[in-house]
């Protein structure tokens, strides 16, 4: 159901490849299963035309890797950025975490990706084969022998049915058409969640957070977090652990985590994405984006270069802590 | 049956110019609060990185304050501007995660004030008191 | 692993009375580390001193803790000591148990067992302290003062005066600013030239003062006692070492229709001028915008007059380099402009003029020679209506005036008032005013006698609307206190200007990483106790670019500003404070957040080659503090979310300590 088709991509990274433009492209290549796309630094038409994958299953936000392969290499990488990708590719540029010079993004437009647990629940497990008809995915699975149709609307993932922008705001070149700015409902379930009792939402994370297995996917994933060492892997930290041995160090690790990339996420969902536990990490960041937006202005990271992040900043009126839940209690 | 009294482990984090003179004034004026409240010396509020409040709470803590100059008399100028917005974020976090919000607070104590540190330790002790232990962000093998 | 002494004192019953420091002594000799433990009754006396320095060498102790008074008191007094002993003085942590525990907590039980743990957190943390020295960096024994009105001059004079040398930088071609331009001055009435000109002249004079006229700032790097300044020298196409400021070339100069901003436009000035007659240094400048040889070539008749051989056409701006110890911004400020403000048909009528062309206008050496009247006609006029608060204390505004009060305003339309009667007892003056404000030595006075000896008709109340008709300005004000609205036919309206700092100030302001406020004015290091200083170490202010002020008050913090400077070129070396920030380059991702959140401009970043486990080479921004301009504020920790930011002497494994040692 993307708008865009593989072969126009193809063609693109293939002519600038040959025109000189870039040495190597950043791009999506098929993993063990069709859906489990994996990023991909190809370097000829070759490869292009042989591994190169574009389907509803392209999460992948491939600003982070900017900052690993932009040191490397002497000539230009070609990038594809999906409207939010382009959020995280200019926050990391603010950050000075990678060579502008060295990337030739092109923007793609996104239709939303498709989330394969939500493919999963339709179709159940045992899937061999996915492949895009219109606006139907069609799934073959080892279990049945007719493919079943889902529609890709119904399977959308989470960060794309409250997709916040279809516009890019980073390019070298456009292929496609821009997109907009939407006013999404992203905020709801964060809202749904403050209305709890404390009890309530204590009782919803301890169960969300004793899952996690301290994977550090989401961190590995995570565009903002792209610190050379980080702090729980840093034995002077005070913080640094391996393992999610108890509920305290899920906790600490979670909202570190989420403080560290508070007034920096763009919250492009890919922790949510790829954790394994499926634990709805996003709701942490999208706390602390709404708490920002609430206390101190809207506030969109990465929606330009240069803007300075909520926390290295102040005013003389901020409100206090103390404020933060009487206004809330009122609001209520 | 002999139950032993709670007494709820404060940890206040003070800024040295301000509210860590404010707690000496206290002192000088011998202005009683709990022996609950420990204070760490940090040179600014803006010093207290929320890993210190987590691992204080992680280690047994049941409150932890933060004090620092008010709003526009912080000796580095503007130290407690970034204090302001960090706790206003962390502690909604917190709050958010369903931990009590009593459980922590950020409160401006200038080198004069030694009464308002005072009183300020005493009402935090008592509502943590009134809280309980701390059991949703404890470390049980931490535990005492 | 440290070898650490614990010394509990009692301050005599101060401590010992709710604490029982044997105890205290006992419990801490178990604590990793301790290899000493004792008590004393006065562990700041000599003898107390002294035992600790016997320890050191007996036990052969790495660090010090002492169980005492607050550390605000006697930390100085134990970092002496153990620097006595030959111990780092900053292996020393004070647990302080008497403010915050003898003096606050009752019972003999409560008490020792806080002090227990208070003094364990500080056994944990002298466990990780690192011996910490000050950096020592070297000074320029030489100033630059940028501006050259009454605020640089009185500062650079100072400054000269204790024998260093001084640099100034003026925009203009003449030192002497906005009080050149000023008929008398308040509350005295004596003339701005007359006590002037003899300080700019003493300038010119002083061999310690070097001046650059028609000159900026360029560019600044270094930092405090080591600035290193461009300074570009504009192009004047007269050589100053040869002009003796005759003055042969201004009245040879046949492009004569230049407006002269020194009489803010009233007048006009030829291609070539002298600014005003006690000009320093009196020089001629060339205006490359009116010259007729510079714009096509065709005249030359200056350089032809010019006995001296002065005049040169084709002289270039020059890049001047110089290293400075201490820089001090006296950039000053300029009514706002009012062109914005139409009810008072200020670009409608010639009439209408600020207070800064009124003093033109009153000036023995402004366009009218010192008479008083209408610029439109050169008639005497009959009324006077003077406006205050034009664009001052203006709320909601932003876009037109200030917020704040311009604070010179109420005086000088008093003395303006004051003077118009005096000289002409014909004229009727209104003055209308939100308040008046007359805080200062015999300002009060001065207002009073301008109301009751002279006759100005003073009316609270804003003046509404002014319009030209015929020869007369309509004016519609409001008078509040009579409640009635008041209609006067004036044939000159004067209206009091806000002030807003210098143009050059905020440019120069990112130049030297010194922060500001909204309104562009310097902020000062701390508003009550470092009023002249700004947070960026090295940086002075001085006069108007901080805030509005009269000339007494520029005058005073000129002089202040000044002997800050002397302290510091004072010092052959400067000594910083060890507990600063520094920034791990393996773990800095160069994300510029600390910079960010730096108040003094201490983080700067470089581009860094590291060799990769893999053998390559790769190159990174990481951040560098400079230790000279560090406070230690401990913000940029914070910020820094790799850690890779941390604060000697509060370091996070510390603190962290601390935490452990307290919650254990």
């Amino acid at each position: 159901m993307q708008k865009i088709t593989l072969e126009s991509l193809v063609e693109k990274a293939v002519s600038l490849l040959e025109n000189g433009t870039v040495t190597s492209v950043l791009g999506w290549k098929k993993g063990e299963f069709d859906y489990d796309i994996t990023p991909a630094v190809f370097e000829s038409a070759d490869e292009l035309k042989k591994d190169f994958v574009w389907n509803d299953f392209c999460g992948a936000n491939f600003s982070k890797y900017l900052v690993s392969k932009t040191c490397k290499s002497e000539g230009k990488i070609l990038v594809f950025l999906k409207p939010c990708d382009t959020y995280s590719f200019n926050q990391l540029l603010t950050e000075h975490r990678f060579d502008r010079e060295k990337v030739y993004a092109v923007g793609i437009p996104c239709e939303g990706m498709a989330d394969i647990n939500k493919v999963k629940e339709v179709v159940g497990d045992g899937i061999s084969k996915i492949e895009s008809n219109g606006d139907d995915l069609v799934v073959t699975t080892i279990y049945e022998d007719a493919p079943v149709k889902v529609t890709c609307k119904d399977v959308l993932a989470e960060r794309c049915v409250n997709c916040k922008s279809k516009r890019h705001v980073a390019y070298d070149e456009l292929l496609g058409e821009e997109g907009e700015v939407i006013a999404s409902e992203r905020f709801d379930e964060v809202e749904r969640l403050e209305k709890m009792t404390p009890e309530e939402r204590f009782a919803f994370w301890q169960n969300e957070l004793s899952k996690c297995i301290r994977c550090n996917a989401c961190r590995d994933v995570c565009p903002a977090c792209t610190c050379e060492k980080c702090v729980f892997d840093n034995p002077n930290s005070g913080v640094e652990n391996k393992a999610a041995s108890n509920s305290f160090e899920e906790k600490m690790f979670h909202i570190i985590r989420a403080f560290h990339v508070a007034g920096r996420c763009t919250d492009c969902g890919e922790c949510s994405r790829v954790c394994p536990q499926n634990i709805p990490l996003h709701l942490l960041n999208r706390k602390f984006i709404k708490d920002i937006n609430e206390f101190y202005g809207e506030y969109q990271a990465g929606a330009e270069v240069g803007l300075r992040a909520p926390l290295v900043d102040y005013t003389l009126e901020d409100l206090e802590p103390g404020e933060v839940f009487d206004r809330r209690d009122n609001n209520a | 049956m002999q139950i032993k009294e709670y007494k709820p482990l404060i940890v206040a984090f003070c800024c040295n110019w301000c509210s860590y003179a404010g707690a000496d004034l206290a002192g000088n004026n011998r202005l009683n609060y709990p022996a609950e409240v420990k204070i760490i010396r940090v040179p600014c509020s803006c010093r207290v990185n929320p890993m210190f409040i987590l691992r204080a709470f992680q280690r047994g803590a049941d409150g932890v304050i933060i004090c620092g100059c008010h709003p526009g008399d912080c000796h580095y100028t503007s130290g407690n501007y970034y204090t302001r917005r960090r706790m206003a974020l962390l502690f909604s976090m917190l709050d958010f995660l369903g931990i009590e919000r009593e459980r922590t607070r950020v409160e401006w104590v200038s080198a004069a004030e030694g009464a308002k540190f005072a009183t300020t330790m005493n009402d935090f002790v008592e509502k943590v008191a009134s809280l309980g232990e701390n059991k949703r962000l404890e470390d049980l093998r931490c535990k005492r | 692993m440290q070898r650490i002494g614990v010394f509990v004192c009692w301050c005599g019953s101060n401590i010992a009375a709710t604490v029982d420091v044997q105890a205290v002594a006992q419990a801490l000799k178990n604590e990793p580390g301790v290899v000493f433990s004792t008590d004393y009754q006065y562990m700041c006396s000599q003898a107390g001193q002294d035992m600790i320095k016997e320890a050191v060498a007996e036990h052969n102790l790495t660090g010090i803790v002492v169980c005492s008074c607050s550390p605000r008191m006697h930390e100085a007094t134990f970092r002496k000591t153990a620097a006595a002993a030959g111990l780092n003085p900053y292996m020393v942590e004070i647990a302080n148990i008497r403010e915050q525990c003898s003096w606050v907590h009752k019972d003999i039980p409560t008490g020792t067992e806080k002090a227990i743990i208070l003094g364990k957190a500080a056994v944990a943390k002298v466990n990780l302290n690192t011996p910490l020295t000050p950096g020592e960096s070297p000074v320029t024994k030489r100033a630059l003062v940028i501006g050259g009105g009454i605020a640089g001059i009185q500062t650079a004079l100072d400054i000269a005066d204790a024998g260093f040398p001084v640099d100034i930088v003026e925009t203009k071609p003449t030192i002497g600013g906005k009080m050149a331009q000023l008929d008398k001055t308040f509350p005295t009435l004596d003339c701005a030239a007359c006590i002037l000109t003899p300080k700019m002249v003493d300038v010119a004079q002083n061999d310690k003062i070097r001046i650059f006229s028609y000159s900026e700032v360029e560019e600044v790097s270094g930092f405090v006692g080591n600035f290193d300044v461009k300074i570009k020298k504009r192009a004047r196409y007269v050589k100053e070492d040869l002009c003796t400021g005759c003055g042969a070339c201004v009245e040879k100069c046949p492009m004569k229709k230049v407006p002269n901003e020194f009489n803010l436009g009233m007048d006009n000035r030829p291609a070539i001028y002298i600014p005003f007659a006690q000009a320093v240094p009196k020089v001629a400048t060339i205006d490359p915008n009116a010259c007729n040889m510079l714009k096509n070539g065709k005249c030359g008749l200056c350089a032809r007059v010019c006995t001296a051989g002065a005049i040169d056409y084709t002289q270039k701006d020059e890049i001047i380099e110089e290293k400075y110890g201490a820089i001090v911004v006296a950039t000053g400020f300029n009514p706002i402009s009012m062109d914005k403000f139409d009810e008072f048909a200020y670009s409608q009528s010639k009439d209408v003029i600020t207070s800064l062309e009124f003093e033109r206008l009153t000036n023995a050496a402004g366009p009218t020679a010192g008479k008083l009247v209408r610029p439109s006609d050169g008639e005497h006029p009959h009324t006077i209506v003077f406006v205050q608060c034009v664009g001052s204390r203006c709320e909601n505004c932003a876009e037109k005036g200030k917020e704040y009060c311009s604070k010179i305003c109420c005086m000088y339309t008093a003395k303006h008032a004051m003077l118009v009667r005096d000289k002409y007892p014909d004229i009727e003056t209104y003055v209308f005013y939100i308040d008046v404000r007359t805080p200062g030595k015999n300002f009060d006075e001065f207002y009073r006698r301008a109301v009751e000896e002279y006759g100005v008709k003073y009316v609270k109340g804003m003046v509404g609307k002014v319009s030209p008709e015929g020869k007369k300005l309509k004016v519609q004000a409001s008078d509040l206190l009579n409640n009635k609205q008041l209609n006067i036919d004036a044939d000159l309206v004067v209206l009091a200007a806000a002030i807003e700092p210098d143009k050059s100030a905020r440019p120069l302001a990112t130049m030297l990483t010194a922060s500001m406020d909204t309104n562009d004015f310097f902020t000062e290091a701390h508003p009550k106790l470092r009023p002249v200083e700004s947070p960026t170490a090295g940086v002075f202010l001085s006069g108007a670019c901080q805030g509005p002020k009269d000339i007494p008050e520029t005058v005073s913090q000129a002089g202040a500003a000044a002997s800050k400077v002397i302290g510091l070129l004072a010092k052959d070396k400067l000594t910083g404070n060890p507990c600063i920030a520094s920034s791990d380059e393996n773990m800095c991702n160069g994300c510029s957040s600390c910079e960010r959140v730096c108040p003094y401009g201490a983080i700067t970043y470089v581009d860094k080659e590291f060799r990769m486990p893999d053998r390559t080479t790769k190159v990174r921004r990481v951040a560098q503090v400079n230790p000279a301009v560090c406070q230690g504020c401990g913000a940029c920790t914070v910020a820094c979310p790799s850690g890779a930011m941390d604060l000697r002497g509060f370091a996070s494994n510390q603190i962290i300590a601390e935490v452990d040692a307290i919650c254990k």
